[in-house]
């Protein structure tokens, strides 16, 4: 009996505490900006894709929705031919963008992409590159990495020496 | 054997090997980089450094690098010492400091040896803070990849390519951390093995440029064990694919066969399978039909007809048994010429009926003296010639043993062996890649090359007829070779078909005979044209010309021609006239070729990599191929269409045969000679723990997005009745049974490197024991029936030509010619002859020659050889354009162009 009544009673006092609920859609909620929503594959800051196909994230993916075909421009530089999600598998545990090492794939806080069919959860690479770097702005990997690009040469990479001209003889 | 004690627990282990290979045998764990097990040690990485104890009271011991030191008895080591530890950690870190940020758009990354080693010491932060030295690649061509900035200077590709692969366009450049790894200048690899820089380089400096094309993740591939299907050796492969395509050819170990190599043509032959131009769907009358109504069409063509069925030597037992079964046995014909046909029988007869054993390729490797007669070998089977690349050091090797020095201690070993080669003979119509550690080399035509033959059995074997009229200096030599094939211990005589000529074959066996008598180690290797030649042979069967007669006699009117180009096994003219008499042409193949676009019905076969077959290579072992993936469209086995076709055209016998199994086990039952090749593989039931060996790694990605732009909803897998492997990543990720490893891989090890684990001691035989079967004993102790009847003279005629093969390892492969990268290395026609016919001729390099041969007339730049003898010209076997069969034969000079 007493045990109803504090129940009651608590349940009560609940009307005066700060609203939780809020009017979604009419208002829409504010998520920090690492929550984990709807992925996107980024820019670097040259406008370049940032990712490099490196099938990485797809590896990580623990329900393998994610896959991928490598290939690269003329120049050597490498990106993904399609890139695929089949979002109606996703579980957003954002494992991809931690295996990512160009920062091209992350989540972001949107998961406003419900479907009344579930074909239209497949994203191809149309539909998850945006314009912009997303989270890590700066980051360019082909800066780093050893290989050769259109406009960046051998040697010409951040912490890089000239090429070595193998036929000199200078010890 | 001796005791050694790692860690402080005793082991019973093999004495004389060293420690590295010792304790990797043992199943530790311990980085390396610079040794090789089939190449040595050098120490030069550093990086498999141990502890050494004095004894056990020793608490200090001394680092030392455990690739360098042999194993004695009672020695106590420390893999796990902090020490050590700390030491190979600093090393590999030193070893990267200049190695790239690169591992994201590396084809090595995943199953990277580097990658592997770095965890495995635990080395994680880089300390190096000065800037990295960098390289400019080369283009080494089709099949080789180069980003140098990877390297970590251990020097295995340099030891490979030239110390064991005889290389000589490949080299190390400048000093200290400049080193540089490539050629002298940008352009192609030359060396025939080079695609197996890719395996060796325990980085990303050297990748698979073919796989470059379609990059895949090793643990993205689906894969199975294959056979290589582009000569007829048989090397062990591994196959993997992705989205539908076949992405790579790697090699699989076998401690018999291929070991950890295989050829280029065998890498990078495998690019048929995705070519364009495939045959995807059945074709009636020219237009594209369904399944059905092409079974529906050919079950009342075959009531209605008189049929004939010819078979291929490039096709499985399987589908040529399921073909003869369809037709009936009286109307099987061996898609082989005449003269392929009678050789393969020859040569089962030899090594069946004679004494001398036929040696697997590891045991070619260690034989003592080679005579090699009329096979230039690394282009008609190329790791025949690795092999024997290998055998001539085994003899300057006994020294090196005998001064105490370890076989394994590569660069001692080649420092004392220096230039020493043990003694190889070469008889060959010309010169060969391999004369260069040859002993002696002759030059002759094939039945010169016979002679000589016949003159060296008679020098071991004096109930051999000796050649009479035998010039001096020929003498000499046939005395030379007798006594260096007597002085050895393991003496092995090579030979086969690619010359075409019997007393060639015949000649071989004399000698491989004779020396048998005295000495029971003789070895007689003998090559067949195609990956299945002997399997075909072993079958019985008609010749194709009896097929032909069938035809024109009017005995038969339809043909089912399965997986074979006839224009390849018989003269254009004959085979026009064949294929215009046929009232209906059948076709089963995969791949398009001129025999097709004369068929009627065209049936959509699967390739090696879409279907599940057992071949038999020239060593008469019977290996199994599995699907590596279930084919899309309606392509299936040539033997599962066959197998429909009879159970549709109501064939009792084949209607008893549901899958694979039920087919080989019929083989194994009505092929006398193909007794057992049931039981090559485990049956399809086999599971370990209820479970199927997956042909999937593990972390196998994007299943349930790579078909969701079709349809969203995932298909169920498919299942396979052939194997009792799965098409998933699910199943028992223990060892396999060894006849069935899909890949090596093994928990930190992810790059082929993980061999290791596979093995029942570092380079030897695999556990479980080498797959395959061999089929052909020889009959030890039987009395050698020697060929008696010695060939005639070779006597050039004036006017004319002996036209005879020359072999390409690009160009005379029917399919590996399809591969979009080896298609790049095809050289044009042309027909080589000696520097006088060319004189007389007034003929110089590249102008026209007109010459008729098997009726027709060819017109072909020359090129001007000094090894060819006069009076020979020898013609590229099987090149577009060039004949395939009736060589040798003369030819007629018709006009000559000096433009
Ligand atoms: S991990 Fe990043 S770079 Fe690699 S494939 Fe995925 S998105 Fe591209
Ligand atoms: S060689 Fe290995 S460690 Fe180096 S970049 Fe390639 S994958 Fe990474
Ligand atoms: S290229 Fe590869 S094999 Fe050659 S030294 Fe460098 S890392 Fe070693
Ligand atoms: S030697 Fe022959 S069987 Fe071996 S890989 Fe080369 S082509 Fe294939
Ligand atoms: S593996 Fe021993 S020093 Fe390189």
């Amino acid at each position: 009996m007493f045990s109803i009544i504090q129940s009651m009673w608590l349940t009560f006092l609940h009307m005066f505490h700060k609203r939780e609920t809020i009017q979604y859609p009419e208002e829409k909620i504010k998520l920090p900006a690492r929550w984990r929503g709807r992925i996107v594959l980024t820019r670097d800051p040259d406008g370049g894709e940032r990712c490099v196909g490196c099938y990485l994230c797809a590896a990580a993916c623990p329900v393998d929705c994610i896959s991928l075909q490598a290939t690269e421009d003329e120049y050597g530089r490498r990106y993904p031919e399609f890139f695929r999600i089949n979002f109606s598998r996703c579980i957003f545990c954002g494992y991809c963008e931690e295996a990512c090492p160009t920062y091209a794939i992350q989540l972001i806080p949107d998961f406003e992409m419900c479907e009344y069919n579930r074909q239209n959860l497949v994203y191809e690479k149309a539909d998850l590159l945006v314009n912009g770097q997303g989270k890590y702005p700066g980051y360019n990997y082909y800066k780093v990495a050893g290989l050769a690009i259109k406009g960046k040469g051998k040697g010409q990479g951040e912490n890089e020496e000239q090429p070595v001209d193998v036929k000199s003889l200078i010890p | 054997m001796a005791t050694l004690y790692i860690d402080n627990q005793p082991y019973e282990v093999t004495s004389g090997n060293n420690l590295l290979e010792t304790c990797l045998t043992l199943g530790f764990d311990l980085p390396y980089f610079c040794w090789h097990p089939a190449m040595g040690s050098v120490g030069a990485c550093r990086q498999c450094a141990i502890k050494v104890y004095k004894d056990e009271n020793d608490k200090k011991g001394k680092l030392v690098m455990s690739c360098m030191e042999p194993v004695t008895n009672n020695q106590r080591i420390s893999i796990t010492d902090a020490e050590a530890k700390e030491f190979r950690e600093e090393i590999i870190g030193w070893l990267m400091t200049n190695h790239p940020h690169d591992c994201a758009v590396c084809d090595e990354g995943g199953s990277c040896h580097l990658q592997d080693m770095t965890v495995m010491t635990g080395h994680s932060y880089r300390k190096f803070r000065y800037k990295k030295r960098t390289h400019i690649n080369q283009n080494l061509g089709p099949f080789i990849n180069h980003e140098m900035n990877r390297c970590i200077q251990c020097y295995r590709c340099v030891r490979f390519y030239n110390d064991y692969a005889g290389g000589k366009d490949f080299d190390v450049f400048a000093s200290r951390n400049n080193v540089y790894f490539g050629r002298h200048e940008d352009g192609v690899l030359e060396n025939e093995f080079s695609g197996n820089l890719s395996e060796v380089c325990p980085t990303g400096v050297f990748t698979d440029k073919t796989l470059k094309q379609h990059y895949t993740r090793k643990w993205d591939l689906t894969m199975a064990p294959s056979v290589c299907q582009h000569c007829s050796l048989g090397c062990n492969t591994i196959a993997g694919e992705r989205y539908g395509s076949l992405r790579m050819i790697a090699n699989r170990y076998h401690g018999e066969v291929n070991g950890y190599f295989i050829c280029d043509r065998g890498r990078f032959g495998y690019e048929f399978v995705n070519a364009p131009d495939r045959v995807r769907q059945p074709v009636l009358n020219g237009k594209t039909v369904g399944r059905d109504e092409i079974m529906e069409e050919i079950k009342k063509r075959l009531k209605e007809s008189k049929v004939i069925g010819i078979g291929s030597p490039r096709a499985s037992i399987q589908s040529n048994f399921a073909l003869k079964a369809l037709v009936g046995k009286n109307n099987f014909y061996h898609g082989v010429s005449e003269n392929e046909h009678d050789m393969a029988e020859l040569a089962i007869q030899i090594l069946k009926e004679g004494p001398a054993r036929t040696p697997s390729l590891k045991e070619v490797e260690s034989a003592d003296a080679i005579f090699i007669m009329g096979e230039d070998l690394t282009n008609s089977s190329p790791m025949l010639a690795l092999a024997v690349r290998q055998a001539v050091r085994v003899k300057p090797m006994k020294e090196v043993i005998q001064a105490n020095i370890p076989d394994w201690h590569d660069y001692a070993a080649r420092e004392f062996v220096q230039e020493k080669k043990g003694p190889l003979y070469s008889a060959t119509i010309h010169g060969t890649k391999l004369d260069d550690i040859a002993a002696q080399t002759h030059y002759a035509a094939p039945d010169e090359i016979a002679r000589l033959g016949f003159a060296v059995a008679h020098r071991i074997d004096s109930s051999v007829p000796d050649v009479e009229n035998y010039p001096d200096e020929l003498k000499k030599l046939a005395d030379t070779i007798a006594e260096g094939l007597k002085k050895a211990e393991r003496p092995v005589v090579i030979s086969g078909l690619s010359s075409e000529s019997e007393s060639v074959m015949k000649a071989a066996a004399n000698v491989a005979w004779a020396l048998n008598k005295s000495n029971k180690n003789t070895g007689l290797v003998l090559t067949m044209l195609e990956c299945n030649s002997l399997g075909l042979a072993m079958m019985g069967g008609g010749k194709l010309d009896g097929a032909f007669n069938a035809i024109l006699h009017s005995h038969a009117d339809t043909a089912i021609i399965m997986e074979n180009d006839l224009y390849r096994h018989g003269s254009t003219a004959t085979v026009d006239k064949f294929l215009k008499m046929c009232r209906q042409i059948i076709v089963l193949d995969h791949t398009p070729n001129p025999t097709m676009s004369k068929a009627h019905v065209i049936i959509p076969a699967g390739t090696f990599a879409e279907s599940d077959g057992t071949l038999v290579n020239n060593e008469g072992r019977a290996q199994r191929f599995f699907q590596v993936y279930e084919a899309t469209d309606v392509i299936q086995e040539s033997w599962r269409w066959l197998l429909n076709m009879g159970v549709n055209a109501g064939n009792e016998r084949m209607s008893h045969w549901k899958n694979f199994e039920d087919i080989t086990k019929a083989i194994s039952d009505e092929e006398p000679m193909l007794k057992g090749v049931e039981t090559i593989t485990p049956p399809a039931t086999y599971r370990v723990a209820g479970q199927r060996i997956p042909r999937e790694p593990h972390r196998y990605s994007g299943r349930t997005a790579m078909n969701a732009h079709l349809n969203v909803s995932e298909p169920k897998p498919p299942e396979d009745p052939d194997s009792s492997l799965s098409y998933t990543m699910e199943g028992y990720r223990g060892l396999a049974p060894s006849s069935m490893i899909p890949y090596f891989w093994s928990p930190g090890w992810n790059s082929v490197q993980s061999v290791n684990k596979y093995q029942q001691e570092v380079a030897g035989h695999l556990r479980g024991g080498d797959p395959g079967l061999r089929l052909i004993e020889a009959n030890k102790n039987t009395e050698p029936n020697y060929f008696m009847s010695v060939p005639e003279f070779f006597q050039p005629i004036a006017g004319h030509f002996w036209v005879v093969w020359t072999h390409h390892i690009y160009g005379s492969d029917e399919l590996s010619n399809k591969s979009a990268s080896v298609s790049q290395r095809v050289p044009k026609p042309y027909v080589m002859i000696n520097p006088k016919d060319a004189e007389e001729l007034k003929l110089t390099e590249g102008q026209l020659l007109s010459f008729e041969v098997l009726k027709d007339v060819y017109e072909l730049p020359v090129r001007i050889n000094n090894t060819i003898p006069a009076g020979l010209a020898a013609m590229p076997y099987a090149l577009e354009g060039m004949p395939a069969t009736g060589l040798p034969e003369w030819g007629i000079i018709k006009s000559v162009d000096r433009k």
